[in-house]
């Protein structure tokens, strides 16, 4: 009964939130914050792949950004200076990301923990120096990256990116939901709960890590290509290590293993950043400092999913005393 | 490249290397007794620079007494980071101590961006600022003070460490905490000292170093970065080896960003140190499994 109806519940949820989001361009009040949802969006794609990696499987990376930058970088290059359509340019960015996550994850899930960690904090400031030497336009990164369109319909307002940003993170949000509901997530389950066990049981455990970081590393190319053709002006700044590590708040605020708390995560975020904050300084690093310790020291299972957890609590309390009267 | 410039690059090198070499020791000291790896320990160093510059040119304190102030006042916020943010998360997994780790970085880069705006600073130096010719190459006078300074820390934690009954008890604790808590040292005690040293050897580098080059409130995350490459060429072994490490990561930057090759400018500088780092971990990554699996 309680599974049935939570079952329910989670359709219900869904359905307001797919609502709430269709009716905020046109609400004339909400709609000055299409641009902040437009990004909420693709920090929501890339934080669904950190949480599958993080939350899920239990394998940290510090690194998230890096795709986020091979995936706009790529796009921009290919669609503005050699004249590819931007969709073929999108989609090459994407398998290409994914191609160097895979390359790079089998030596780099050789490590564990700690070295993990750093080893992918390298790799993101080894291409963040890249991008700012060697990308076009250095450290200023590059204008003019041409706009999205479908025949003769083109993505060159804000009103229209949203939607296609939100396609795509709802897209990338149902995928990951069922990869978590079936045999591949329970696997990573496993992985997280003790590699050993799950070896044991005839789960390839390096495998399932490469094949999980390569999927965060094409969500995330994918969101770094829509904001290239969304902003038509990216620069390496972007993309920086310490975005990185933003990344991590969004999924620890998210609840780590959630994919629906990516959402609440990302959305926490950036409005914090983009509208509580703006032009307070280095308070959002503050900010973010303390949510990452009070988070991991007192939730560790993530703010997001907590919150969740009591929600249930206090309904299921709700429920027994209907029961009883 | 000449004789002269080689060992100009040598200079240099064993410079920043001795910085990088401070920062590595406070890794391999808090690792070997807590098997944590502390995301903020660079911070520690832009917190000894930043409090050096704002001791003497705000608060008017001599020289002197202003650089140990620095270190001590260091020093303390590594034992808070330790008791607030470390001790309160028990039985936590070694993700949610990175992610505190980090978290304590980015408070504090914060604060300090907060507090005292986000342009570098540079304290004035020890000792004059003329530099010394030295078989045909040149050394300041502060980096002297850097190297030297490298050397006594090291020299004196490895006295501290073999001679001394609290550093025994640190060693006792890195080598197994049970067999250490069953002869009566107290693991959270060492813990606690081990992280104010680090902490205090932090802000030692960041101390010696401001004056050289400056220092800014982002500073710590490279510099944190470089430490741990140091520490890891080390080993996370011991206090010598990881300042062998600094100053070999020191000196292969300074040649490497040294050789004319073209569009290699310094700018590459970070990158290669990176590429080292990444070389190191893969080659050992054997190994390095087999070490986290053990603890």
């Amino acid at each position: 009964m309680l599974a049935r109806l939570k079952g329910k519940w989670t359709y219900f949820v869904i359905a307001a939130l797919l609502l709430f989001l269709i009716l905020i361009p046109f609400n004339w009040s909400l709609g000055q914050y299409t641009v902040l949802m437009i990004f909420i969006g693709l920090f929501t794609m890339v934080t669904v792949g950190l949480c599958l990696l993080l939350g899920y499987t239990g394998q940290v990376s510090l690194g998230q950004a890096t795709f986020y930058g091979t995936g706009a970088y790529i796009s921009a290059v290919l669609s503005k200076i050699c004249g590819v359509n931007p969709w073929l340019a999108m989609l090459i960015a994407a398998v290409a990301t994914g191609a160097f996550a895979y390359v790079i994850g089998y030596p780099i899930f050789r490590l564990r923990g700690n070295y993990l960690a750093v080893a992918t904090l390298g790799l993101g400031v080894i291409v963040y120096i890249l991008l700012r030497q060697l990308g076009p336009g250095g450290p200023d990164g590059m204008a003019g990256i041409p706009y999205l369109s479908i025949g003769g319909f083109v993505f060159d307002t804000s009103f229209k990116r949203y939607f296609l940003v939100w396609f795509f993170c709802l897209a990338v949000l149902l995928i990951s939901q069922n990869i978590v509901r079936s045999r591949t997530g329970r696997a990573l389950r496993a992985i997280h709960g003790s590699e050993a066990a799950a070896e044991s049981i005839g789960i390839n455990v390096d495998q399932f890590k490469v094949k999980i970081f390569v999927l965060s590393a094409v969500y995330a190319s994918l969101a770094g290509s829509l904001l290239a053709h969304q902003m038509s002006h990216i620069s390496p700044g972007s993309f920086s290590p310490l975005v990185s590590i933003i990344i991590v708040v969004m999924a620890v605020i998210g609840g780590l293993a959630s994919v629906w708390g990516a959402i609440f995560g990302a959305a926490t975020v950036s409005i914090l950043k983009y509208e509580l904050l703006l032009g307070f300084g280095e308070w959002d690093i503050v900010i973010y400092g303390l949510i990452l310790m009070l988070v991991m020291i007192f939730m560790p299972e993530g703010l997001f999913v907590r919150l969740r957890e009591l929600y249930g609590r206090w309904r299921l309390r709700y429920a027994q005393r209907g029961a009883e009267t | 490249m000449s004789a002269d410039q080689f060992l100009q690059y040598l200079i240099s090198g064993l410079t920043i290397g001795s910085i990088y070499a401070l920062v590595g020791l406070g890794f391999t000291i808090i690792y070997a007794v807590t098997r944590i790896i502390n995301f903020a320990q660079g911070e520690f160093v832009m917190l000894g620079g930043m409090l050096s510059f704002y001791l003497i040119s705000a608060a008017g304190i001599p020289l002197g007494p202003a650089l140990i102030l620095s270190v001590l006042i260091a020093a303390a916020i590594g034992a808070i980071m330790y008791l607030l943010a470390i001790r309160t998360a028990r039985k936590a997994s070694v993700v949610s101590l990175i992610i505190i780790t980090i978290g304590a970085a980015v408070f504090i880069r914060g604060i300090v961006g907060v507090g005292w705006g986000v342009d570098a600073v540079r304290p004035p130096y020890f000792t004059g600022y003329k530099s010394i010719s030295f078989l045909g190459a040149y050394i300041h006078p502060q980096d002297l003070w850097i190297i030297g300074t490298t050397l006594v820390v090291v020299v004196l934690l490895h006295l501290f460490l073999s001679y001394t009954m609290v550093g025994k008890a640190l060693k006792a604790c890195a080598i197994s905490p049970v067999a250490a808590g069953m002869v009566g040292i107290n693991p959270r005690a060492m813990a606690l000292i081990a992280f104010a040293l680090a902490a205090a050897i932090g802000g030692i580098g960041g101390v010696v170093m401001a004056p050289s080059i400056g220092i800014d409130f982002n500073d710590g995350f490279k510099l944190g970065l470089m430490g741990f490459v140091a520490a890891s060429i080390g080993g996370f072994k011991s206090p010598i080896a990881t300042v062998i490490g600094g100053l070999t990561l020191g000196i292969v930057v300074s040649l490497a960003v040294g050789v004319d090759w073209g569009p290699f400018t310094s700018a590459y500088k970070d990158a290669i140190a990176m590429t080292v780092l990444l070389l190191i971990l893969l080659i050992r990554s054997g190994r390095l499994a087999a070490e986290e699996r053990e603890s």
